[in-house]
């Protein structure tokens, strides 16, 4: 169905990606002369997980642009103005955060998120902004969320679910400390590096595998996450699953719960049901929603999940995810639309609980 | 319903820190001895029925923060020996779960063999002599 209203809060929605010449001007001299030498600057730095113009990559009906209309024109067509949309918490998947050279990727996930801050929040300000950070190069990391920080509208710092390590290695807690710091969302969005084979039993052979594989990966980061003791380390950090669907978590809540009354004792700070810990400070994003077409079970698997707060509206826009303006899947009751829509969103994000509240976080 | 008390072991049978399985009127019992204070637990996870006797007795892990590792009350709880539940020794009742977990606990005491001579009591499996401590069982 449609969004019924005016107001709702996007939080997964995606830029285009800049090319180098758009990325120029936030470039010192010396690497911008390194691109340009060693002829970098012709890469599209496209990120493996997301080939340009693959059929899942983008909708075809919104591949075009008009005549006479800027992307930002296009994004308000397509993404903003359909749905009512009131904030959009967009990203940038750029391949600068697969550079094997720290120094390199650092200097491009910067001029990334200048290009976010300068080429579109300056100019639409129902857009919030992710930053891109170098998740493998712990220093990095914080140094960028550090420097992009006192811009109040950049809400999350974003990494992919499948990197050097599993999230919540005590390696990457510099970057989640910075999070939770400046107030800003830690985001774990879809996709892999490629520095490991992204399943447990090496590499698959199909698109289909490496696309219906994620979902598993989530479900690693977020035990990660929890037996690593992120959560208890970082008492005010949220952490936002991006393009990550939802329709697992009820067997990964009763499978973890079950498996921590045997084995706890490993992991002793985790000292309440992890189903628990898990509602409170992980919430998933809409789209894609992998739950058949039916209302009815839809509708029993949010039942099982039992926590009305964990899933937050978005469009994943470009993606295909849904056909026309259909944003939501039918059969959600009215007041869960709202807490998806609205109330979810503006709880999950301190820096948009700030912004309602009228001050700072 | 009253009570039947039964003399299910003699104290020299299970030393300190260790436990024994035993049968009373038709039930299996796992029966510890804690640092000298004995307590009895049905000897069947409420979970899914395995053998409390056969577990693990373990202390209690315990962080205050990631990495910072602590174990406190040593020897007081025992694993269940299938899915490795915790369980109080002295309450029968899950760690993970106290509130709806628990192993059902029986009260078990030590009586002196002159004092269950003379009582009703009931020990199916061996002789009780005066001079003996016994292991009692109520229930």
């Amino acid at each position: 169905m449609k969004v019924p209203y005016p107001g709702a809060i996007d939080c997964d929605l995606h830029l285009p990606l800049p090319g180098m010449a758009q990325l120029a001007p936030f470039i010192d001299a010396f690497w911008r002369e390194q691109f340009l030498t060693r002829r970098i600057d012709r890469m599209d730095f496209a990120l493996t997980s997301f080939p340009a113009r693959t059929p899942l990559g983008a909708r075809e009906d919104w591949q075009a642009t008009r005549e006479g209309e800027t992307p930002l024109d296009k994004l308000r067509r397509e993404a903003l103005d359909p749905h009512g949309t009131r904030i959009a918490v967009a990203s940038i998947l750029h391949g600068a955060i697969g550079l094997y050279n720290d120094d390199m990727a650092a200097v491009l996930c910067s001029a990334v998120n200048e290009h976010m801050a300068r080429d579109w929040l300056d100019h639409e300000p129902r857009l919030r902004g992710s930053i891109l950070v170098v998740a493998s190069s712990p220093e990095h990391a914080v140094r960028e969320i550090e420097r992009v920080a006192p811009d109040e509208r950049f809400v999350q710092a974003l990494t992919l679910v499948m990197g050097d390590t599993l999230p919540g290695k005590r390696a990457l807690w510099p970057i989640y400390r910075a999070c939770e710091k400046r107030g800003l969302a830690l985001a774990i969005h879809a996709g892999s590096l490629y520095r490991q084979a992204p399943t447990g039993s090496g590499w698959p052979s199909f698109h289909v595998e490496d696309y219906v594989g994620q979902s598993t990966a989530f479900e690693n980061a977020i035990v990660a996450l929890l037996a690593e003791g992120v959560f208890n380390e970082f008492p005010d950090l949220r952490v936002v699953c991006l393009e990550s669907g939802f329709t697992w978590l009820p067997t990964l809540l009763w499978r973890l719960n079950k498996e921590w009354r045997g084995v706890r004792q490993e992991v002793p700070w985790l000292d309440r049901l992890p189903s628990e810990v898990v509602r409170e400070r992980v919430r998933l994003t809409l789209q894609p929603v992998d739950a058949p077409p039916d209302g009815v079970q839809l509708r029993k698997t949010l039942a099982q999940i039992a926590c009305d707060d964990m899933i937050l509206f978005s469009t994943d826009y470009p993606h295909a995810q849904f056909a026309g303006e259909e944003a939501l899947p039918d059969g959600l009751p009215d007041d869960l639309i709202r807490k998806i829509l609205i109330d979810n969103p503006m709880a999950s994000y301190p820096r948009l609980v700030a912004e309602k509240k009228g001050g700072r976080p | 319903m009253s009570k039947t008390r039964h003399v299910v072991a003699r104290v020299d049978d299970v030393p300190p820190g260790t436990r024994k399985k035993i049968a009373v009127a038709g039930r299996d019992i796992a029966l510890f001895n804690l640092g000298g204070a004995f307590f009895a637990l049905g000897d069947k996870c409420p979970h899914e029925s395995g053998s409390l006797c056969a577990g693990k007795v373990v202390g209690l892990a315990e962080a205050d923060e990631p990495g910072r590792y602590r174990l406190s009350r040593d020897g007081e709880f025992v694993k269940c020996s299938w899915h490795g539940w915790e369980f109080g020794i002295r309450t029968g009742q899950s760690w993970c779960d106290p509130a709806n977990t628990r192993a059902r606990a029986y009260e078990a005491g030590v009586e002196r063999g002159a004092a269950l001579v003379k009582g009703p009591y009931v020990a199916d499996t061996f002789p009780v002599a005066v001079e003996q401590d016994y292991i009692v069982i109520d229930l």
